[in-house]
Parts: C-alpha cells; sequence; structure tokens
C-alpha cells in the first residue's frame, strides 16, 4: 500500500464523516463548519489528481467565500437551532429508502458502463505546474472563451438579482 | 506518486457524498441546511468531473468545475438573499411554514 493511497482513505474518511456531520449536527453553525471540513479535503483530492488550480479555487471560493456568507446569514437570522415543528414520521424512512436506491443505481451506472479508453493527444500528465497553468489558461482562454464570458453575465446577473431582492420597497413596514 | 488511485474509487467517494447531501435535502427542515447539501452535491459532482478528467487526460473537466463553481456561487448569493427576504416576511425560516401557496 504506498503512501498516496493510504492519504486517499485517510481524506475520504475525514470528507464521508464531515458530510454525515453535515447531515446530524442539530446546530446550523457547527453544520457550516463541517462543510468547510468537507470542502478543505475534496481540496487535497483535486491536489492528488493533479488540478492544483481547482484546488486553490476550491479553497478560496468555497470555504472561503461561500461558507462565510452562510455563516454571515445563519448569524444574520439567527437561524442556528430551528424549534421542531410537526415530524411527519414516514418522511426520515421514506427519505433513507429513497438515498439507498440512488446509490445503487449510481454504482450500478458507474461502473457497469465503465469502460475508458485514454485520450493521449493531449498530454497533460506529467507537466509541471508552471506549465499545467499555461496549459490550463490556454484552454480556457481559447476553446471556452464563450463559456466564460457568460459565467461573467451569470455573476452580474447573480448580483442585480440579490440587490433588488433585499432592498427595502420604499413605504414598506420592514 | 500522484495519480496512482485508481478512478473508481473517486467515484465512489463522489457517489457517497452525492447521496450525503440529497439525503440532508431530504430529511433536513433548516433550508440553510439544505443549501449546504446542494453545495455538498454540487462538489461531488465536480470532483466526478476532475477524477473523469484526469483518467481521459484532458483539462475539460477541471474548466468544467470552474464554471460549476461560478454558477455555484451565484446561486448560493442569491438563495440566501431570497431566505432573507422570507425571513423578513414570517419570522421563521422553517420550510414547514412555507405554505403560503396552499390553498
Amino acid at each position: 500500500m504506498n503512501l498516496t493511497l493510504i492519504l486517499f482513505f485517510v481524506l475520504a474518511v475525514v470528507a464521508v464523516a464531515s458530510a454525515a456531520g453535515l447531515l446530524i449536527s442539530r446546530n446550523a453553525v457547527y453544520a457550516a463548519l463541517f462543510l468547510v471540513l468537507n470542502f478543505a479535503s475534496v481540496a487535497v483530492f483535486y491536489l492528488l489528481l493533479g488540478a492544483p488550480f481547482i484546488a486553490l479555487a476550491q479553497v478560496t471560493v468555497y470555504a472561503g467565500a461561500i461558507m462565510v456568507l452562510f455563516l454571515f446569514v445563519i448569524m444574520l437570522l439567527g437561524g442556528e437551532k430551528l424549534p421542531r415543528t410537526y415530524i411527519l414520521p414516514w418522511q426520515r424512512p421514506t427519505a433513507i429508502g429513497l438515498a439507498a436506491v440512488l446509490f445503487v443505481e449510481a454504482g450500478f451506472l458507474l461502473f457497469q458502463r465503465l469502460q475508458l479508453s485514454a485520450n493521449l493527444a493531449n498530454p497533460i500528465a506529467a507537466v509541471n505546474t508552471t506549465e499545467y497553468l499555461q496549459i490550463f489558461s490556454e484552454q480556457l482562454f481559447n476553446q471556452y472563451l464563450l463559456p466564460f464570458e457568460v459565467t461573467s453575465i451569470v455573476l452580474l446577473v447573480a448580483m442585480i438579482g440579490t440587490i433588488v431582492l433585499t432592498k427595502k420597497v420604499k413605504g414598506e413596514e420592514a | 506518486m500522484p495519480g496512482s488511485v485508481p478512478l473508481s474509487y473517486y467515484l465512489a467517494i463522489s457517489a457517497l457524498l452525492f447521496i450525503m447531501g440529497s439525503l440532508g435535502v431530504l430529511i433536513r427542515r433548516n433550508p440553510l441546511i439544505i443549501f449546504m447539501s446542494i453545495e455538498l452535491m454540487l462538489n461531488s459532482a465536480n470532483l466526478a468531473f476532475v477524477a473523469f478528467g484526469r483518467e481521459m487526460n484532458v483539462l475539460s473537466g477541471q474548466i468544467m468545475v470552474l464554471f460549476v463553481m461560478t454558477v455555484a456561487a451565484a446561486e448560493v448569493a442569491v438563495g440566501l438573499a431570497l431566505i432573507v427576504i422570507i425571513f423578513r416576511n414570517k419570522h421563521s425560516i422553517d420550510v414547514d411554514l412555507m405554505n403560503g401557496l396552499k390553498g
């Protein structure tokens, strides 16, 4: 068993345990912190997969920006703990059953059809980080230039939408 | 050396995280935690993208992940704004109380 495999299994345990913590923690702040841990372990997965740019984007965008926004809203609304309302008795067993079905389906599809033909036309396997970044940015700004520009519009629309949604209408009691 | 972990391991972990995210959407009542579970699902899809990209030896998977992250950031911003105005109107964010459209 080599070192990478050991690291992978440790990270897998951390990722799954933190996801389980997100599911079962009653306090939303703890859930958010568990999610940060999960994002960090996935970032190390990206490093193992040879994607350092994505790993750093994961840490800054997800674990940094998005989770700070989450924590901010949780604390703003005081939504850490919701009082228990009525409970549907069949909700949890049904959900677990459906999730098990989905897991079996996903496993079946993934492993039944997993016949990959390695495409060696564009070798990125054994390059150093500088070359990796060069190839990455060349592809991003040539082949994927239009989607890249579209994401700027998506972000602009989200920004305007957020401002419009949370703006107080004049004369409205808030 | 990097790259010695088989693709199927990454797919298994990705599927497991996705299932846990969907389970969170189904059983939790707090909309903030439901949102976090959606982020977990997006994240597991990203992991599958990167793993497949490494296996096929292309960078397109990683570039897709960049786009998914952008859309996720936009989604979180709008979704949290919606939660804030729902809280402003109902003084609670419990999803069970969001039944204003019920006849």
